[in-house]
């Protein structure tokens, strides 16, 4: 990679980049890093089917969650975008998805195979669970061997979808590895990425730069009704107290943060200088406008938002930390970065980039933004993340209010 | 330049990050603001660990607390150039 900010993505005459890797493009076009084969529970009560048959065929991955029985409303719309977007990930090359009745299962079913995906949906009710993970495990065999023999093919850097969210934050987040995250968008929107963030709580404190940092007037007021239904709906209705203990969190304050507006100014870093944010999504709804930045309305807690963003169809997630957020997703890399030395020492298995070379100042930021694009690119390719390699798998859905 | 003890992102703050372990009372530290590379010395007055905040100048009860040359709350308690800032003496103003 070159120094002193310059990075080495070059376009050739062609209008490719030499920013390459290889990946599985599937049926929609759209290109994975992964090729997992999936079992989805639509439901709670599926969990254990689900698990039976990931026990019964290895190598794929059952994606046990709490939800999916008497939601509603909205709460319900954004489950079913949630379930279905994990299906129609492309790093997902064929899913199995198991409920306890044929209704919703099919609703998912119907979603995913939008797609072009191979996906057969099963229901519990009149076959109980043991017919079912039988008749589930053939199909789970036979789209595991398929899958296995799906080739890659070289892609260019347009094709990667890259998200960020960051945790157990600091004040080193801020002046190091949420900056590298910065810079690499600065360098890889105009190669035609796809980019997103979002946790609409902790850009508190921070908002009147964030709304500035939209492509237009439009689209800044879009956002900015965003966060103020989220403080007037969410906050003002439920809050006991100030926010103090959550908002920094303990970890947070632990780690120097002390309010709310620093862990906003430290988060913002996260998009750089440059790029603008052209559309403001839904939770777990797909960007629609086109190649850029988005900012997507997501909890600020970690395997909330990630799972949200990687149901939107993000490929590889950044994911900065300070005190050693530790989470992974089950079907996207999730690639840690710290720029604090001492989570470094302590913590070095959880640490794919190190910047804390930002802090002694013998590491620049546009560096660490080379550093990173190049871990990206190694992580596209096939090399495991950290939180792969240690088993995290968390899959967290959004809860908007309870139950019926 | 040896590594700095503290980082200032602004010119106009007024709180620097500690950025080493275990930094003791009475340290002359290097700090550097990384907005233009410029450094300048200060002493700790305490004890303060890595990634919380030092005072670049005293600050009054009721001040407002610069960092990122942005408002991050205010100052609860009378802050001597030199000591601890966290809790217990910058609070939101928002909450």
């Amino acid at each position: 990679m070159a120094k002193n900010g310059k990075t080495s993505a070059k376009h050739d005459g062609n209008g490719k980049s030499n920013l390459r890797f290889s990946g599985w493009r599937r049926e929609n076009g759209r290109v994975g890093v992964r090729n997992h084969v999936l079992i989805l529970p639509l439901d709670d009560l599926s969990n254990a089917a689900c698990e039976a048959v990931a026990n019964n065929i290895k190598g794929t991955l059952a994606i046990p969650h709490a939800y999916g029985r008497l939601q509603f409303g909205e709460d319900l719309e954004t489950f079913f975008r949630t379930l279905i977007g994990t299906g129609a990930n492309p790093n997902v090359a064929a899913c199995v998805v198991i409920g306890i009745e044929d209704g919703w299962t099919q609703r998912v079913v119907d979603g995913i195979k939008k797609t072009g995906k191979p996906v057969t949906g099963f229901g519990i009710e009149l076959n109980g669970d043991i017919a079912t993970i039988a008749k589930a495990s053939r199909v789970a065999k036979d789209y595991l061997q398929w899958a296995s023999e799906l080739k890659k093919e070289e892609c260019d850097i347009s094709d990667l979808w890259v998200s960020t969210k960051c945790g157990e934050s600091d004040t080193t987040t801020g002046l190091a590895s949420c900056p590298t995250v910065g810079n690499m968008y600065d360098k890889l929107i105009p190669h035609g990425i796809y980019g997103v963030f979002g946790e609409t709580s902790e850009i508190t404190g921070g908002e009147h730069l964030a709304k500035e940092r939209a492509i237009n007037m439009e689209v800044g007021e879009k956002w900015f009704k965003v966060w103020q239904a989220y403080q007037d709906d969410v906050i003002e209705a439920h809050k006991t107290d100030d926010l103090s203990d959550s908002q920094p969190t303990k970890g947070n304050i632990a780690g120097g943060l002390t309010t709310i507006e620093e862990k906003a100014l430290g988060n913002l870093e996260k998009i750089g200088r440059t790029c603008r944010y052209i559309d403001v999504l839904e939770p777990a709804e797909a960007p629609a406008k086109g190649p850029g930045l988005y900012y997507m309305d997501t909890s600020s807690a970690a395997a909330e938002c990630v799972t949200l963003m990687a149901a939107a169809g993000y490929v590889v997630h950044t994911f900065p930390t300070g005190q050693g957020n530790i989470i992974g997703n089950p079907i996207v890399p999730v690639i840690k970065i710290t720029g604090n030395p001492r989570t470094v020492r302590t913590m070095s298995e959880h640490v794919d980039l190190d910047v804390s070379g930002i802090l002694r100042r013998d590491m620049t930021i546009p560096d660490a933004g080379d550093a990173l694009i190049e871990m990206i690119m190694r992580t596209a390719n096939g090399r495991l993340a950290a939180a792969e390699a240690l088993g995290h798998r968390e899959y967290s859905l959004t809860k908007l209010y309870r139950s019926a | 330049m040896s590594a700095p003890q503290l980082l200032v992102h602004e010119k106009k703050d007024t709180v620097g990050v500690v950025v080493v372990e275990g930094l003791k009372a009475g340290t002359e530290m290097t700090c550097v603001v990384t907005a233009d590379n410029s450094a300048f010395k200060l002493t700790a007055k305490m004890d303060v660990p890595i990634g919380h905040k030092i005072a670049l100048t005293d600050i009054k009860k009721g001040d407002t607390v610069w960092k990122y040359g942005q408002d991050i709350g205010k100052a609860v308690a009378d802050i001597k150039k030199g000591e601890h800032v966290h809790v217990h003496n910058l609070k939101t103003k928002r909450w």
